[in-house]
């Protein structure tokens, strides 16, 4: 597997008017890599990540066949 | 410990009493307290009315999330067992979305580690909420304990 799956939820997902989708992971070294290719804008504040469902931040390193999560704070309860 | 993230609705009162008949009957004369918390919908919001709200979740983290905090609970406080269960999906006001429940010997480690668990669901957990309000839906912001 060369490729990334990023995933996207709740505001973010709407903003960028997409759920998921399958990045290739040649030249991707972190988190902030990731960003980058799906997105031109920059990373907005307060944007939490995950990879592979543990908390991360824009500077984790990111392997191929990782789930790469983008998301706004939480607001759950 | 157990955790359910669901989208059907339930009655925290009846689930509350199955669970105990369930799980904690070999128990009983063992938890002098049970502390429990319910959050349910309200019908308004930062001075709007909302007539519905749908709850997102990230399948598979926000269970993972959970059960981990239940195991943080478990290791900072006596506790004899945790129950919590979270509502996704669409809801209505006055709909229960999540109950907390602890059972441990003294009500202090029971208080303290259900306000515990709600602190970090609330702010930690993976839900977005997105309200519906006369001026249409609304992403609510992060709260701020």
């Amino acid at each position: 597997m060369h490729s990334i799956k990023v995933r996207y939820f709740a505001g973010l997902r709407e903003q960028l008017g997409r759920g998921e989708e399958q990045v290739d992971a040649a030249g991707i070294r972190c988190v902030a890599d990731v960003w980058s290719r799906v997105c031109a804008q920059p990373l907005p504040a307060n944007t939490l990540i995950a990879i592979n469902q543990e908390y991360a931040s824009p500077a984790s390193m990111v392997r191929a066949g990782d789930e790469v999560a983008f998301f706004p704070p939480v607001t759950g309860g | 410990m157990t955790i359910r993230v669901q989208k059907d609705g339930f009655d925290p009162w009846r689930e509350l009493a199955a669970y105990q008949e369930a799980r904690l009957s070999d128990w009983a004369g063992q938890y002098g307290a049970t502390a429990v918390f319910i959050g349910s919908l309200r019908d308004f919001n930062q001075g709007q009315a909302v007539s519905g709200m749908t709850l997102e979740h990230y399948p598979g983290m926000t269970e993972g999330y959970l059960e981990k905090v239940s195991a943080e609970a478990r290791a900072r406080w006596e506790l004899l067992d945790t129950l919590l269960i979270h509502r996704y999906g669409p809801l209505l006001p006055g709909e229960p979305i999540v109950l907390v429940a602890v059972w441990s010997a003294h009500r202090d480690a029971a208080f303290a580690a259900c306000r515990y668990l709600i602190d970090e669901l609330k702010t930690r957990a993976l839900f977005w909420k997105q309200e519906s309000t006369p001026d249409g839906l609304r992403w609510v912001e992060e709260k701020k304990l």
